[in-house]
């Protein structure tokens, strides 16, 4: 199986608003997604939810690929109350790279985005609170990035707080 | 200096995480003016066992049972939407027979995790019968998990492709009693919460979330029904056969406390409705889809949500064609709706931040995962 072209109006509508903005609108087992450029990803929020009915942002999350030259995917799950239709937007980073916050399109990116530095050490540009949400704040790894083993992540910090030798 | 003198009235009040009413070990600190809430923040991640991690080490059947506990009071709701995110990939899809004894599976499970939330809310209001009451049905419930697969919370009840066991000989007969029983003694919950006086000015106004609000924070869930949004993910896209069934989407109008007490409520009488038709015409053939004993869904990714008894549950999986899981993003509900807390809290009585935090229905199992 691989991804087939996703066509609608809706893509129509995109390509005519954002052109070579977004590179790829695809379909994957009946499910829509669209690829963009880093800084497009925040005008896509805002027109999908002023324009398209896309008002509620579903989740943010990142997957992390080592070896490629971006190597972290920023992927946003977005869905239409009003069209009942769910659609993927996805960014691909290189390590350093600040995406911009959608705190100010969808509050609930707060701590969706929070959870995502946490995860693996992303900041996002403007996000009014960035702090790690799950983990202690002088953990010092981001555990979900692949070159972290899930064991021994922080051993400093287990034996510190913890007293214990090791947490495994 | 005057100005510090006048700036001393703001006090600071930490609550959790060890609290009784924070439903676990959230911490939750507290901006006061006198009995009024200032602003709140909530500190997360004292559950935190790194899940998502865990997914990316173990091969896709041995993760299975991990998502059971996140949400623990509902594992078979968890279960549910992580088999069906990996049928997704497979390209497979479960025997109908599979499908029906996994909605009646998952209806029991909901009824027993509103039951859980509302003994539990009560006795934060400070009414303790119902936690009794609701304890003693929840019981029929997790007799007939422990009959069917041997465990009684943490069920891993469902496989990838299907399910692993057949019912039990009376399985059918044993859910209908427990309708029978429940459809009365809900009544009996009701006659004690819902027209009391005491319970009514505790509620009522508390707490308030619109429909506006909810879309803004990604509330999902009884609150989004609550607020007068009829949207259910068993209607709006169902999966495992909902479409089959008829029942209806409570809503409310004001979005407030006692409002999401009324739609839990009503709630579980539909989800008893669904156990009903779905007990009366369970299809006959196998149980499990035709999978290999080692699944290597091909590289891909999918979204493939639920609606858990607390909201949208959400997995966001990925696969490089290999035994194990590339990426398992789990998308827990509990941890978007709480986000809202300091909105609802605003403005609030220290009193009533307690039934909101109740309202709420966290796990913190799921918000830290």
């Amino acid at each position: 199986m691989a991804a087939t072209p996703w066509e609608s109006e809706l893509t129509q509508a995109l390509k005519e608003e954002f052109g070579d903005q977004i590179l790829e609108f695809s379909s994957y087992v009946g499910q829509n997604f669209l690829v963009a450029k880093p800084e497009a990803a925040i005008p896509i929020l805002e027109s999908l939810k002023e324009k398209h009915d896309f008002d509620y942002l579903v989740d943010i999350t990142a997957v992390h690929w080592p070896e490629r030259p971006e190597p972290f995917d920023i992927v946003y799950v977005i869905y239409s109350f009003a069209r009942n239709e769910r659609i993927r937007m996805k960014i691909r980073i290189p390590e350093g790279y600040k995406p911009r916050t959608a705190v100010p399109v969808h509050l609930t990116a707060n701590w969706l985005e929070r959870e995502v530095y946490d995860m693996f050490g992303i900041e996002f540009e403007g996000h009014p609170d960035m702090r790690r949400i799950l983990l202690p704040e002088e953990w010092e790894t981001f555990p979900l990035r692949k070159e972290n083993s899930i064991l021994k992540m922080d051993q400093r910090w287990v034996q510190e707080n913890l007293g214990i030798e090791s947490g495994q | 200096m005057a100005d510090t003198f006048l700036d001393s009235t703001e006090l600071v009040l930490n609550m959790g995480p060890q609290h009784p009413s924070t439903h676990g070990v959230l911490r939750v600190i507290l901006k006061l003016d006198g009995e009024r809430v200032l602003s709140t923040e909530c500190v997360i991640g004292y559950l935190h066992r790194g899940v998502e991690k865990i997914g990316e080490n173990r091969t896709w059947q041995m993760f299975a049972p991990y998502v059971d506990r996140m949400d623990y009071v509902a594992a078979v709701s968890n279960g549910l939407g992580y088999c069906l995110a990996v049928e997704k990939l497979l390209g497979v899809e479960a025997p109908p027979r599979a499908q029906a004894v996994r909605v009646i599976l998952t209806e029991l499970n909901r009824i027993a995790s509103h039951l859980l939330w509302l003994g539990t809310h009560a006795l934060d209001i400070g009414a303790i019968t119902p936690l009794f009451y609701c304890m003693r049905e929840r019981e029929l419930i997790l007799n007939i998990y422990e009959k069917y697969c041997g465990a009684r919370l943490t069920t891993h009840a469902f496989r990838i492709g299907g399910l692993q066991y057949e019912t039990y000989e009376g399985f059918e007969k044993e859910c209908l009693e427990f309708c029978d029983i429940f459809e009365k003694k809900i009544d009996e919950y009701e006659e004690l919460l819902t027209g009391n006086r005491i319970w009514q000015q505790r509620l009522k106004g508390v707490g308030i979330l619109t429909a506006e609000d909810c879309k803004e924070y990604g509330v999902t869930g009884p609150m989004l029904r609550a607020a007068g949004v009829k949207w259910d993910l068993r209607k709006a896209q169902p999966y495992s056969g909902y479409e089959k069934y008829d029942f209806e989407i409570p809503t409310g109008q004001n979005g407030d406390t006692y409002d999401r007490y009324i739609v839990r409520m009503q709630e579980m009488r539909q989800s008893a409705r669904i156990v009903r038709q779905a007990v009366s015409d369970i299809p006959a053939g196998p149980i499990m889809a035709k999978v290999g004993k080692v699944i290597k869904p091909p590289a891909g990714e999918a979204y493939v949500s639920i609606e858990a008894p607390k909201g949208e549950l959400g997995y966001y999986i990925v696969s490089d064609g290999s035994t194990q899981p590339y990426r398992v993003r789990i998308r827990p509900p509990s941890f978007v709706n709480l986000q809202a807390l300091d909105k609802m809290c605003r403005g609030a009585l220290v009193a009533d931040v307690v039934a909101i935090i109740g309202t709420t229905d966290i796990v913190l199992g799921e918000v830290d995962r």
